[in-house]
């Protein structure tokens, strides 16, 4: 028995549920905002957190939320250090929630990330298409890594 | 350099130095005296970063940049473990106590410097840790020079860098206001800045309204505060972004020295010359930068800083063009140096004063953004029931600084994305990305400041008289529930102690409160 | 997958993912919905207080919560808040941001669901009271429902509470314009907040006013609303909103309206749910019996008549013709 999103996406015509955050002190948000847009334009249902939050917050709101995905922004090249506690902290909270980040990344990073256990990585500039559709791929990811139960 | 002769300034009408200032503060402008050019640098350790500045020194320099780490920024202490860790020293130096700041300042004699500190939320407490400096090397408080940006508003509305909210931050922005002017009379309390709007996505004509809109709203707070305009006003500096397109931005400049001249002398009932100027530094944008073939930012800085020349600025700061990737490498930052130093030396725009003045566009365009500026102005007197600072307040309350930002920023995305704005690079003109990104030539912070600074703070803390510490904290709290008590003196005195930034943030959240930001989107 | 009631079990034992499915469950509605519905009634008694805060966008209603929601905690509650906000008509999707200053305040005191609007008027009614009855099954009161005081169904959502809030600020959406909105009406404790501001005690003054002349209709004839001034960015005046609430409270229980209150919401619940079956019904025959309406589109029969004779076929369960 695991709580992967299948029981929140197959069969359901319901939106994808996202939170947005930005962890640590860092104050740009405008990447974060602009995202925030797409993704409702792309008919999910967006909980934004915003500015300034930790794992705990950021996990707290998936649960209460029954989020299917967690967005980060990333912009003060904190990634390599912040991208591994939130990892751990969903994977400490017996979640199988998928990690997307975006912002502003070096390409060299990127696998290392993935190796992390972040499923896809954004660039400034994306559009808003692959911003939808790299959402979607990682809530369909973290379907396919799952045995589904019945 | 054909040889040519020419005019320190050409046309008629209102000339360069005349009001209202259009084509410049100065009449015979770069002639007279070139532009500033600031580079904005600082990481790793207060001692690091002193070593930086005795150098700068050393070559005959005389201005000081402090750019602080994120969680000084933010009032939280080095080994604040929810928040700073791993950003300690990261994008400036960590100063925690009156220790950094004596480490910082080591062996320079402040009363003979210029510094500029671009530090907003926790600024009271910075500039109370420079005159704890001063006071204690012997440096008459008067005889302190410099800018603390402590433009307060902005952060609310686009750099987020905010702890308390927006009507006590007022307060301590008058109260410093209200110290400087009777002590410090060199001292520049406040920076305006439309830099970080215009990063955070609004169009120049946002960025110039909500800029000068913010400049009218100190000159109203502290008039409220008892202050007369012309003893503070020559003091007030603003930071403007030069962006991209080329004329918007000479527009944009142009018309903020009509306005500002125009406002504090009928508005504001300015009498002084001086406070009728509207003096400007200005940073090409950061956000224009691009991480794909990074390379061609350079071209992008060279054409902002032109603009930022043919527009009058009173200082330029030129990005590195790797910045859209991490902080700037030194041969990055010696490249954005260099590009001014063309525009300054070879290209001969410093020659003569608003060179593009009486040209019928450029005319048109300083009217249109004058224009565009003015209805701002309205819809924000109409929120203020005619003030602008109460306009301000509202506008932040209810979303409308952070909602039109966000509109703008969407647009311009949107407009990248369907191909309506080319962006080369990104969207048109990929082909030549050499991928060059390896990660080798980009800097990065080690941990070693971060642990170099949790040591020196607890050495710190252990030295201290603690009872003294929190006398004083109790202090600072009494000031802050007293809204007719400046927060000044019990703030330098409690930084004088070595409480920390943190304490002194903590004990003023515990009046005022703590701002959390609106999920306006 | 796993089962709802294996996700209740872990619900009540406090797994809050656990719940959070739950909670997407009976939003969807549909069967899955129905059975945690019947799951939970026996740990239902209704009894949980539940309180309704609303108001024009801007007036600080959600840091009101958070301060409402800190209080309730430090005094033995456990606080679950649900969070309303409209769908994007057009795209369907939602930005809901109302946790940022809710938990801002609160500090992780509270449960906090977000629930856009979906689009549909009907099944949110639906989705709402069902929702918290879940949070009353494990454990959870009193619970808040917040809704932006904007259109006629956030306003309707109010009506599953005890007691409602409604939160007017001075300058913008003030007292006239919330009257005219329809959002005075619903009102059992009135809330100016930004207190601090120029304009505050106008406002109040306004309020006092209209109460005087009658002029907010649809109030309760017993209960004049009392009028609490705060400041929500620094939690002034929050005791005194929770006083209110606890007063009004106590006047519907000693008048007998609490239970009067119970009894109309499941009345007006049952109806909810019986037109939406029946519009769902009606939808489904019209478009699976196309031939129906024959008649009306070749113009030899009214539209009404029409309906008329549907209705009644639909009614009396007869086969179609």
């Amino acid at each position: 028995m695991t709580d992967s999103p299948q029981a929140a996406v197959a069969g359901r015509t319901a939106p994808i549920r996202v939170v947005l955050a930005k962890l640590g002190l860092d104050g740009h948000d405008r990447g974060l905002k602009v995202v925030a847009r797409m993704l409702r334009d792309a008919g999910m249902e967006v909980i934004y957190l915003g500015l300034r939050q930790t794992t705990d917050t950021v996990i707290a709101a998936v649960e209460q939320e029954d989020a299917d995905v967690i967005g980060l922004s990333m912009h003060n090249a904190g990634h390599l250090a912040l991208a591994p506690r939130i990892v751990q902290a969903v994977s400490d909270a017996g979640l199988d929630v998928p990690v997307v980040i975006g912002g502003i990344v070096p390409e060299a990073d990127v696998s290392a990330l993935k190796e992390m256990g972040i499923s896809a990585v954004l660039h400034p500039g994306a559009s808003a298409v692959a911003v939808g559709e790299a959402v979607r791929e990682a809530v369909r990811g973290s379907l396919g890594d799952q045995p589904v139960h019945d | 350099m054909s040889g040519v002769p020419v005019d320190p300034v050409y046309g008629d009408g209102p000339l360069p130095g005349e009001f209202p200032y259009t084509r410049g503060i100065y009449p015979e402008m770069y002639r007279s005296r070139l532009w500033t050019m600031r580079m904005f640098a600082g990481f790793g350790t207060a001692v690091d970063t002193n070593g930086r500045f005795k150098e700068i020194l050393r070559h005959g320099g005389t201005g000081l940049s402090t750019a602080f780490d994120m969680p000084t920024l933010m009032g939280r202490d080095s080994d604040d473990e929810v928040w700073s860790a791993g950003e300690v020293g990261r994008a400036g130096v960590a100063i925690d106590t009156l220790a950094d700041m004596e480490d910082l300042f080591a062996d320079i004699d402040l009363g003979s410097v210029s510094t500029s500190m671009t530090i907003n939320g926790p600024a009271i407490v910075a500039l109370a840790q420079y005159i704890a400096v001063a006071d204690k090397t012997g440096v008459d408080r008067a005889a302190l020079s410099g800018t603390i940006q402590n433009d307060i508003l902005k952060e609310y509305q686009a750099q987020k860098e905010y702890i308390f909210p927006p009507r006590p931050s007022m307060r301590i922005v008058t109260d410093m206001m209200r110290f400087t002017t009777a002590e410090m009379p060199r001292w520049h309390p406040v920076s305006i800045s439309g830099y970080h709007i215009r990063e955070a996505g609004s169009t120049a004509a946002q960025e110039l309204g909500f800029t000068l809109a913010n400049g009218f709203a100190y000159v109203e707070a502290a008039q409220a505060a008892g202050l007369d305009v012309d003893d503070f006003a020559a003091r007030l500096s603003f930071f403007f972004n030069s962006h991209s397109d080329f004329f918007e931005e000479i527009g944009k400049y142009r018309a903020a020295r009509r306005i500002w001249a125009t406002w504090m002398r009928q508005r504001y009932g300015a009498a002084s010359e001086r406070s009728l100027m509207c003096r400007f530094h200005t940073q090409t944008a950061g956000v224009s930068l691009t991480a794909q073939q990074p390379e061609i930012n350079i071209a992008r800085v060279a054409l902002q800083a032109l603009a930022g020349a043919l527009g009058g600025t009173q200082s330029l700061h030129t990005d590195a063009y790797d910045e859209a990737l991490a902080l700037p490498t030194e041969k990055a930052a010696r490249i954005a140096l260099r590009t001014q130093q063309i525009v300054a030396h070879e290209t001969g725009v410093a020659n003569v004063a608003d060179p593009l003045g009486g040209s019928a566009y450029v005319e048109w365009m300083t009217d249109e953004m004058e224009r565009r500026a003015t209805e701002i102005f309205d819809h924000l007197l109409d929120l203020g029931g005619g003030s602008i600072l109460e306009g301000v307040y509202e506008g932040i309350d209810n979303g409308y600084f952070v909602g039109q930002i966000a509109d703008s920023a969407y647009r311009f995305e949107r407009e990248v994305n369907d191909g309506t704005r080319i962006i080369v690079g990104v969207n048109a003109f990929t082909e030549g990305e050499d991928g060059d990104q390896d990660g080798a030539n980009l800097l990065r912070i080690e941990q070693d400041t971060e642990d170099f600074q949790l040591k020196r703070l607890a050495a710190v803390k252990q030295g201290r008289d603690d009872e003294a510490v929190n006398r004083s904290l109790e202090a600072v709290r009494h000031a802050a529930e007293d809204p007719g008590a400046n927060l000044m003196p019990p703030i330098i005195e409690a930084v004088s102690g070595y409480a920390t930034e943190g304490e002194i943030c903590d004990a003023l959240a515990s009046v005022f409160g703590r701002y959390v930001e609106q999920a306006i989107v | 997958m796993t089962e709802p009631g294996d996700l209740l079990e872990r619900a009540i034992a406090g797994e809050r993912r656990a719940l959070g499915r739950l909670l997407s469950l009976v939003e969807q509605g549909g069967e899955a919905a129905d059975e945690v519905a019947e799951m939970v009634h026996d740990r239902t008694p209704g009894e949980a207080p539940v309180i309704g805060v609303t108001g024009a966008p801007g007036t600080g209603k959600s840091t009101l919560v958070g301060h409402l929601v800190k209080e309730m905690a430090g005094t033995g509650g456990q606080p679950a808040v649900l969070a309303v906000d409209p769908s994007s008509p057009l795209t369907g999707g939602a930005i809901l941001g109302d946790r940022i200053r809710m938990d801002g305040v609160a500090g992780g005191r509270a449960f906090i669901r977000s629930m856009a609007t979906r689009g549909h008027a009907g099944g949110l009614a639906l989705a709402v009271p069902a929702a918290l009855r879940l949070f009353e099954a494990c454990g959870f009161g009193p619970l808040v429902v917040e809704t932006v005081g904007v259109g006629q169904v956030e306003v309707d959502v109010t009506r599953t509470a005890d007691t409602t809030v409604v939160l007017v600020a001075p300058g913008m959406g003030d007292a006239v314009q919330a009257n005219k909105a329809g959002l005075l009406e619903v009102a059992d404790v009135l809330v100016v907040n930004k207190a601090d501001r120029p304009g505050a005690d106008d406002t109040r003054r306004d309020l006092e006013h209209m109460l005087d002349l009658g002029r907010i209709t649809g109030l309760a004839q017993d209960w004049r609303p009392n009028i609490i001034m705060t400041t929500a960015t620094t939690g002034t005046g929050a005791d005194q909103v929770q006083n209110a609430i606890q007063a009004h409270r106590e006047h519907l229980t000693e008048t007998g309206q609490l239970e009067a209150r119970r009894r109309s919401r499941i009345h007006q619940e049952v109806l909810d749910r019986v037109t939406q079956e029946l519009d769902a019904a009606a939808s489904q025959y019209l478009s699976t019996q196309p031939a129906v309406l024959t008649e009306a589109l070749a113009g030899r029969s009214t539209p009404a008549a029409t309906a008329a004779k549907i209705s009644k076929r639909l009614l009396s369960n007869q086969p179609p013709s």
